[in-house]
């Protein structure tokens, strides 16, 4: 720690096996430290750091004026008690965390790693490897430092990594060793090696390295493609060897880590501007009281000098008013009590604790619960208005599955009708034992096909099965694993396999399938790739009957230009299947093949090989020859990917937005595939008013098209606003529908509402004056121009106008940036979500990082301040924890503000009548117990514990989330309020017992006008006052806050007592003055009588004030007006469902829909990239055990297929987990689900029908199928699923029909409980609010009398 | 340090948790708690009309009440006071005030006539009262040795550093110590009936019971505990420079001599405000029959010792009776009926308020 640093390197030389010559360098070692202190160095570092702070140095500063006696007005205790304790309750807390840290650190670098010195492998700690020596890596091993890869087990030199946790990529990556020393094949050579690298010296960049390899008096150049990094993991590679070059500190991953940025919330900088005001105040104050000590002692205090002199080197009144100003700095310091930041810090740690216990955020799936990794950003939630997410990992699940196709103008996987019950998944392993189970399906018309042969539905197959470039892998024996580059091929092939054509193997020239069971060897002719201009591939081949034909899939737009002529017919009702797919938002591709004849291909092949050969412009030539090829083609069908979304990720976004929450969606994927998750996951929506596409490439182009977008925009709010007052008649009549609900409900509750409903519509007060709905799709290249400096307003106006906004193809940075953006130019609070990598640096620019804990490895979470395992835990997040933590913070705020200007202010009324001396009015000792002791607890219990509404409400209400957005509940009014009180009522607390207790006496005749009874009245009031006023504050009273109030109050009569009782006085006659006071002052009833009125008269205006406020501007007048908000939707609501639910929605608005579908089709979304065509071409990624699994389809035997199903149910998945793979499937999971989707689509579907019968029916059908169905389809969990099932029937009542909370409250613990397709989030979300007064009743009871309610309303 | 933020145990965060395959993984579930998950049982007021105005209400009445019978009770108390500072030059005290200096010997005595329009009955408490006297400034208050003052002999001859300036005088320590001790209220007031016969009765004075019970017995003790011998037990000490005896000769009851003296408790025991009274003497009903202090005219004599014009302070001679509630306090029962009548008032308005506007709030207690 305190070795000098040497100077900073120039370049890195390391010689393999070496030590000695290495060491000359002082590398550092392998050793990682991040613990800041040890046993010895931690007090002074400690306190160092914390005096670093300005609030501890200022008090610090307080101490030492208190030293000097003239000043001093307290005791030194006063301040150092505080003082004592705030700082120790930082060190303690320091201390834990570098425990902890010293403890990782440990483990870290004790890990065992294989050495190879003197020739032999060595078990070596990790912190003992040095840079320069060789090290052996195996499978699954944890990269130890940055190492030049030497040698391989794997052919070529390979080898494979994951750098999940280095960049979030959770693909694997290939590392090729130098050639020449992979070359020796033998580890043992490498002992010998003594080759030296000069590179370039630690830095953080991940995707550069360059350096040099000098050995045998050559040079070979080394770039990243032959390190290993720290932080990946070995796959699929037995194991490497690799020269260590970079170690310990100077690795890529630690030199990433860097300190980041410390973000600070806005009530914090207020905290702080406040704090800063509070200081002049303070100055103020001391000024006023140090001139009127100037006069006081010129006029007075001189003449008073027979009694008490001045001190002598106090001779004048300008000096002794300087020396009071000090004073009253001292004693007025309260205002600003060193407790504030300590308590601050202790309410968010509480409130980040609840974060991190919530169940409702916890993902039984992934075993992770939610988790605050900064401490210092709660109430920050509490007042986001624009999220920042990300798509791919975050919306979106990042799985897809294979949902429909159309196989020569037939359709399959139709759920024919959606009211009906919901289809059975189907069962592939009676017709093909190979099948995946995690596969799922519901039209067994296409199984049926398959299995009557129909040559169509085998040739799309087949084509499905030899048309991609995924890689199989025997993991191990007999189970075979798909590695496909995009999640989509994955799905393709995973289909072709569970339809019975299995894709067994591939060699550089075979492709082995097992057709119908039987296997069938393809000899691959030629691969064309997949690049984006050409938005499909190819691949030629030549069955063993030796036919050629061309198999090509591709995006339709594309792919149907380039169909032979007779295929009109097919296409276009091909083409109308394609339009349906992309309306439910599916990807959709396009699947055609072409016979070739020996000549053709011959003719075909020889100039791709020109063109192979060619050196320039080999790419246009190549191109330009796989153009010419597939032409005339005959279409075979279509297939529609379901990108999954992740669980309830519609109507999180739904309710954030009716949050006023605007999202963002940032992502690096193509415009059509960000549209299409756009609308699947509602934040665009076929009502929306119009979406603009940017995507001009040059700064004039962008400029003009958001300039029009904007005209547009104005233009069509303004006819809007116009037509709005025609449309009061369909409005009341909405009212009347919505009504009718609720009437049906037989709830008078909903009757008090209603009329309040029926009032008119509020005005739309969107920004810049622009109603209707609007949303923005920009791409990447226009981005780069619209961030440009002078066109961010511009993109800003625009873009805030409207109310879902997407930028596709956007590079890391260009994330950040528009954050970065929004930040400056919006003043408004941000939080960015994401998971990958790519994310890290928005989630760090952003004022809250929130990190998806997902499949892309946990960069992103370790970059952020916030992170779970599913987008919809931000609901919970913003508008349960953050809107809390942001009213308790401002409660806390108002009250801590409040009680110590009240304390404080006492001493500057007193130094009107004291001579402005600077004397206190109250006893020492309860000036260093008041704010630490006396009054501490109740605001803290108040800061952590209170709640305004129930989360499920807030849940249902999302409007209650403004107030935090608008920062109305602590800002500076609030706060100029907050003191205004506080000085009234130290006004009171002063004058009240003065005016009294001025002529008063005790029954015994003795005057009741001294100093110490005064104090005990003045502080006994003052606590009695502020005791009430937290007792007015607190709105949720729980046992804690009650012991807190009621013991604080205890503790203050009690310490008093003790304080001034004669045992004490005995033994230190000289501290403690007050003897006697509390027993002979508490006795008076005229000072009680005193306490009584100066309370009163604290009290009463602001009880007062507060229920004129409730009763004349009721805080929940959002609420009120929010239902109303809800009334409108659901109008909408029962015009969709007139139509059939949403999906036909599209049916409703099909003019619109036609300008738009070309946005919408035709998502040809492979997350693809080029090039691995060529990779298995050359056969270079092939492996030898690959390879061998070319035999295998011949190998098997039934015994061998029980074995492997036994395994891959008992290694690979537990049955559960299987079953929420396919979780757009409802009623393959769990009982709950099908009487949820049932219910919800009949309330949603037939409107005029009295919803009592539905529900009842509903309820009737669900309580008989639960049972069955779940032991059914999960004997494993039967005894669990049947003791839930009751409750979860009686739920799926409720939580169809009203809240998705709900759903999530209970549904949450079951496994799969939580699984509600598209349609019914819809049809929820727009159904719950007519019965929301339910789903209070069906929350907080629990189960059983949710059953009750259920079986009363049938 | 610069990886900081960075945490060993981070790294290898995934390997250990994901995988499906470990079925005997330990769930990182939250407990169900009721306090984890926020749900403990809570009491959740709101401020309804219900509530409030009652409330409102019921402090009218129940502040109202007693503020009229503090008023009544407060009414019923007799007292008068005397202005015997002497500035004017009517005043009979004036050429006390005027020739005035500390170390005269010789007392300079004014008689004050006054009369009384009632008779008193039940005990009368007899007041000294100062103006603009500031025992309440810092530098005064702290100006004393508790531990001297109980008994302490190492502080009798060492006192504390707060005495200054007035800790020893002429090397020699001074007890007490300290300002507030040194300025000592040191003016004799007696008080004589004027029979209509025309002859002077003085009415006993009791010295004693004046002071609160805890500062005589426990703050304040003499030192060398109950010896008797002050004369001994203060050897060394010098009085304070103001005073014109040693403290030890200030009663000629031991039990009321020293430190103990209740005369120098009640002085001790500093006054919050720069106006204040000071008990100074009880006059003990005698007799069930007669009235402690009779109908008539009555004379006050004063041994003017203690000069107040300087600062322009003011002294007072204050006669009062007492009750349950203590002594004559007018304006506490005239705040509790205001405070009663205002808050009936409000209670009132806001019923009106509340009847007027109030389908508002009410229908939004219902949505919440």
């Amino acid at each position: 720690m305190f070795r000098k640093r040497p100077p900073p390197e120039e370049e890195r030389r390391v010689r393999a096996n070496d030590r000695e010559y290495n060491e000359k360098f002082q590398y550092a070692s392998n050793c990682i430290v991040t613990s800041k202190y040890n046993i010895i160095t931690f007090l002074p570092v400690n306190l160092f750091e914390q005096f670093q702070e300005v609030a501890n140095t200022y008090f610090l500063f307080l101490l030492i004026l208190q030293l000097i006696p003239q000043i001093s007005s307290l005791s030194w205790f006063t301040t150092i008690v505080p003082l004592a304790l705030v700082l120790s309750i930082t060190a303690v807390k320091d201390a834990t965390d570098d425990y902890f840290r010293h403890k990782s650190d440990n483990q870290v670098n004790n890990r065992q790693s294989q050495v190879l010195i003197r020739g032999s492998l060595q078990n070596e700690k990790w912190m003992n490897v040095r840079v320069g020596d060789i090290i052996k890596l195996e499978n699954n091993q944890f990269v130890a430092a940055d190492v030049l890869l030497l040698f391989s087990s794997e052919p070529h030199g390979l080898c494979y990594i994951e750098t999940a946790e280095l960049d979030g990529e959770t693909n694997m990556k290939v590392r090729q060793s130098v050639s020449v020393t992979s070359e020796p094949g033998d580890p043992n050579n490498l002992a010998s090696f003594d080759g030296e690298v000069v590179c370039e010296p630690p830095n953080n960049k991940l995707d550069r390295f360059c350096g040099t390899l000098y050995w045998r008096d050559k040079k070979y150049t080394l770039t990243n493609q032959n390190m290993l990094l720290r932080g990946c993991v070995l796959r699929n590679t037995e194991a490497c060897y690799g020269l260590v070059i970079f170690a310990g500190p100077d690795t890529k991953l630690m030199q990433n880590s860097g300190r980041t940025k410390f973000k600070r919330t806005s009530i914090d900088r207020l905290m702080n501007t406040l704090v800063l005001w509070i200081f002049g105040f303070l100055v103020c104050m001391g000024v006023i009281l140090a001139v009127g000590n100037a006069v006081w002692e010129r006029e007075v205090g001189s003449l008073f000098q027979s009694y008490l002199p001045w001190d002598p080197p106090v001779d004048n009144f300008l000096f002794s008013a300087f020396l009071s100003f000090w004073s009253y700095v001292i004693i007025l310091n309260t205002v600003v009590p060193i407790s504030l930041y300590v308590s601050v810090e202790v309410i968010r740690l509480g409130h980040s604790y609840f974060i991190n216990w919530d169940q409702q955020m916890f993902c039984s799936q992934c075993n992770t619960a939610a988790a605050a990794r900064t401490t210092t950003l709660n109430e920050e939630l509490g007042q986001v208005e624009y999220i920042f997410s990300d798509k791919t990992g975050t919306l979106t699940q990042n799985i897809m599955s294979f949902n429909k196709c159309s196989i020569n103008g037939q359709t399959y996987g139709e759920v024919a009708d959606p009211l009906g019950p919901q289809p059975k998944k189907l069962d592939f392993t009676p017709f093909n034992p190979l099948a995946d189970p995690g596969f799922c399906f519901y039209d067994d018309t296409l199984l049926e096909s398959v299995k009557v042969g129909d040559s169509h539905t085998h040739e799309f197959f087949r084509l499905l099965s030899l048309c991609h470039t995924v890689m199989s892998e025997e993991k191990s024996e007999g189970e075979l694993v798909y590695k496909a580059q995009s999640p989509d091929e994955g799905a393709l092939v995973a289909a072709a396999r569970n339809f019975g054509f299995m894709f067994c193997s591939r060699t550089p020239g075979t492709i082995t399938i097992r057709e119908m069971g039987q296997p069938v060897t393809y000899t691959l002719l030629a691969i064309l790739d997949f690049n984006n201009i050409r938005k499909r591939m190819s691949v030629i081949v030549r069955n063993p009957e030796g036919r050629i034909r061309l198999y090509c899939k591709g995006a339709d737009t594309v792919l149907l230009e380039r169909l032979h002529p007779c295929n009109q017919e097919l296409m276009n009702i091909t083409s109308d299947h394609l339009n349906e797919y992309a309306a439910d938002g599916l990807r959709t591709l396009a699947l055609a093949y072409r016979d070739l004849t020996e000549d053709e291909w011959e003719a075909w092949a020889e100039s791709h090989r020109c063109a192979g050969k060619a050196t320039s412009c080999r790419e246009d030539r190549l191109a330009a020859t796989y153009d010419q090829i597939e032409q005339d083609m005959m279409l075979l069908g279509a297939t529609a990917i379901e990108d999954k979304l992740q669980e309830g990720v519609p109507e999180t976004i739904a309710i954030l937005s009716l949050a006023n929450i605007k999202i963002w969606v940032l992502t690096g994927d193509k415009q059509e595939t960000a549209v299409n998750i756009g609308y699947s996951c509602k934040m665009l929506t076929d009502d929306m008013t119009e979406v603009f596409i940017i995507s001009g490439h040059t700064v004039q182009s962008v400029r003009q098209e958001l300039r029009r977008a904007r005209e547009r925009m104005i233009e069509l709010s303004r006819t809007r606003d116009g037509g709005k007052e025609e449309g009061t008649g369909g409005w009341s009549e909405a009212c009347f529908m919505g009504n009718g609900v609720r009437e049906g409900q037989g709830r008078d509750v909903a009757g008090g509402v209603k009329q309040l409903q029926c009032s008119p519509p509020p005005p739309s007060n969107l920004t810049d004056n622009i109603s209707g709905e609007f949303a923005l799709v920009i791409n990447g290249h226009s981005l780069a121009h619209a961030l440009e400096a002078d066109m961010e307003t511009e993109f800003v106006s625009t873009a805030c106008a409207c109310k879902a906004v997407i930028c596709c193809r956007v590079t890391p940075l260009q994330k950040a940036q528009v954050v970065e953006l929004i930040k400056k130019h919006k003043k408004a609070v941000t939080l960015a979500i994401g998971d990958g990598a790519n994310d890290v640096g928005m989630i760090k620019s952003a004022h809250i990082g929130v990190g998806i804990s997902g499949q892309e490895g946990i960069q992103a979470a370790l970059a952020s301040d916030y992170s779970f395992s599913q987008f919809r835990f931000l609901q919970r997040l913003l508008l349960v924890h953050g809107r809390w933590s942001y009213l308790r913070m401002c409660r806390f705020l108002c009250y801590f503000f409040y009680k110590n200007f009240a304390f404080t202010m006492v001493h500057f009324w007193f130094g009107f009548f004291c001579g402005f001396s600077a004397q206190t009015v109250y006893d020492q000792y309860f000036i260093t117990l008041y704010n630490i002791v006396y009054t501490s607890l109740p605001v803290l219990a108040m800061g952590i514990f209170d709640q305004d509404v129930p989360d499920h409400r807030s849940l249902e209400y999302p409007k209650l989330y403004e107030p935090g957005q608008l920062n109305l509940l602590f800002n500076k009014r609030e706060f100029f309020i907050c003191i205004a009180q506080g000085i009234y009522t130290s006004v009171v607390l002063f004058f009240v017992p003065y005016t009294v207790l001025s002529d008063a006496t005790q029954s015994t005749g003795v005057p009741l006008a001294d100093h110490q009874t005064f104090a005990m009245t003045t502080a006994t009031a003052l606590v009695i006052v502020v005791s009430v006023q937290i007792a007015l504050g607190t709105g949720f009273w729980t046992v804690i806050n009650h012991v807190c109030v009621w013991g604080s109050l205890g503790s203050y009569f009690t310490i008093m007592f003790a304080l001034h009782s004669q045992t004490l006085f005995r033994i230190f006659p000289s501290q403690f003055h007050f003897v006697g006071s509390a027993q002979s002052t508490l006795l008076q009833p005229v000072v009680w009588l005193t306490i009584a009125l100066a309370t009163a008269i604290c009290i009463v205006p602001v009880l007062a004030v507060r229920f004129l406020k409730l009763a004349l501007r009721p805080r929940l007048s959002d609420t009120v007006r929010y239902t109303q908000l809800v009334r409108q939707k659901k109008r909408k609501a029962v015009s969709r469902s007139a139509g059939g639910g949403w999906r036909s929605a599209g049916s409703v608005s099909e003019g619109r829909l036609g300008t738009r579908g070309g946005s919408r089709r035709s998502g040809y979304a492979f997350a693809h990239q080029e090039g691995f065509g060529e990779l298995i071409t050359s056969g270079k990624n092939m492996r030898l055990s690959s390879l061998a699994l070319a035999t295998f389809a011949s190998r098997h035997s039934s015994s061998w297929i029980d074995t492997l199903r036994r395994k891959k149910h008992t290694h690979t998945h537990t049955p559960p987990s299987t079953s929420e793979e396919c979780s757009s499937a409802p009623s393959c999971v769990s009982g709950s689900v099908p009487p949820l989707s049932n219910s919800s689509s009949i309330l949603g579907g037939s409107q005029d029908t009295p919803i009592e019968e539905d529900v009842g029916t509903a309820s009737a059908q669900n309580t008989q199928t639960v049972p069955t169905s779940s032991a059914q389809t999960q004997p494993a969990l039967a005894p669990d699923s049947e003791a839930t099932a009751p409750q979860d029937s009686a739920l799926a009542l409720s939580t169809g029909i009203f809240t998705s909370p709900a759903v999530r409250y209970h549904g949450g613990d079951s496994p799969g409980g939580w699984t509600v397709s598209l349609g019914t989030v819809q049809e929820a979300l727009f159904g719950w609010k007519g019965i929301a007064v339910h789903t209070n009743a069906s929350n907080s009871p629990g189960a059983p009398s949710v059953a009750k309610e259920t079986s009363q309303l049938e | 340090m610069m990886a900081s933020s960075y945490n060993a145990k981070d790294e290898d965060g995934n390997i250990t948790v994901s995988g499906p395959g470990g079925g005997a993984l330990r769930s990182k579930k939250p407990e169900n708690t009721a306090f984890k998950q926020q749900r403990l049982p809570a009491w959740q007021p709101i401020l309804t009309a219900g509530t409030v105005l009652p409330a409102f209400f019921g402090i009218g009445l129940f502040f109202i009440p007693i503020g009229i019978g503090l008023y009544v009770t407060s009414n019923n108390i007799k007292e008068l006071e005397i202005d015997y500072t002497g500035s004017d030059m009517s005043s009979p005290c004036f050429n006390c005030s005027q020739s005035f200096s500390w170390n005269s010997t010789k007392p300079c005595t004014c008689t004050i006539p006054f009369h009384l329009d009632q008779p008193y009955d039940s005990n009368v408490f007899m007041y000294y009262g100062l103006s603009n006297f500031y025992q309440n400034h810092r530098r005064y208050v702290k100006s004393r040795d508790d531990s001297q003052l109980n008994g302490d002999s190492g502080s009798l001859m060492k006192p504390s550093k707060e005495c200054e300036p007035y800790a020893y005088f002429e090397k020699k320590p001074i007890a007490p110590c300290g300002a507030i001790a040194n300025s000592m209220f040191n003016d004799t007031l007696e008080l004589f009936y004027n029979n209509p016969n025309g002859t002077k009765v003085k009415i006993p004075l009791t010295s004693t019971g004046i002071a609160w019970w805890t500062d005589k017995h426990v703050k304040f003790r003499n030192p060398g505990g109950s010896n008797p011998n002050f004369t001994a037990v203060f050897q060394g000490t010098a009085k304070p420079v103001n005073w014109r005896r040693p403290v030890y000769e200030l009663d000629s009851d031991p039990e009321n001599n020293g430190f103990i003296n209740e005369d120098f408790i009640v002085w001790m025991r500093t006054a919050a405000l720069p106006t204040f009274r000071k008990l100074y003497r009880i006059i003990q009903k005698k007799d069930d029959l007669l009235p402690t202090l009779p109908r008539g005219s009555y004379t006050l004599e004063v041994v003017y010792n203690y000069p107040v014009r300087s600062f322009e302070g003011r002294k007072r001679m204050i006669l009062s009776t007492i009750s349950w509630m203590g002594g004559k306090n007018p304006f506490l029962g005239i705040a509790y009926i205001t405070v009663g009548s205002v808050c009936f008032f409000l209670g009132v308005i806001l019923l009106i308020i509340h009847h007027k506007y109030g389908n508002r709030s009410n229908s939004a207690d219902i949505s919440s």
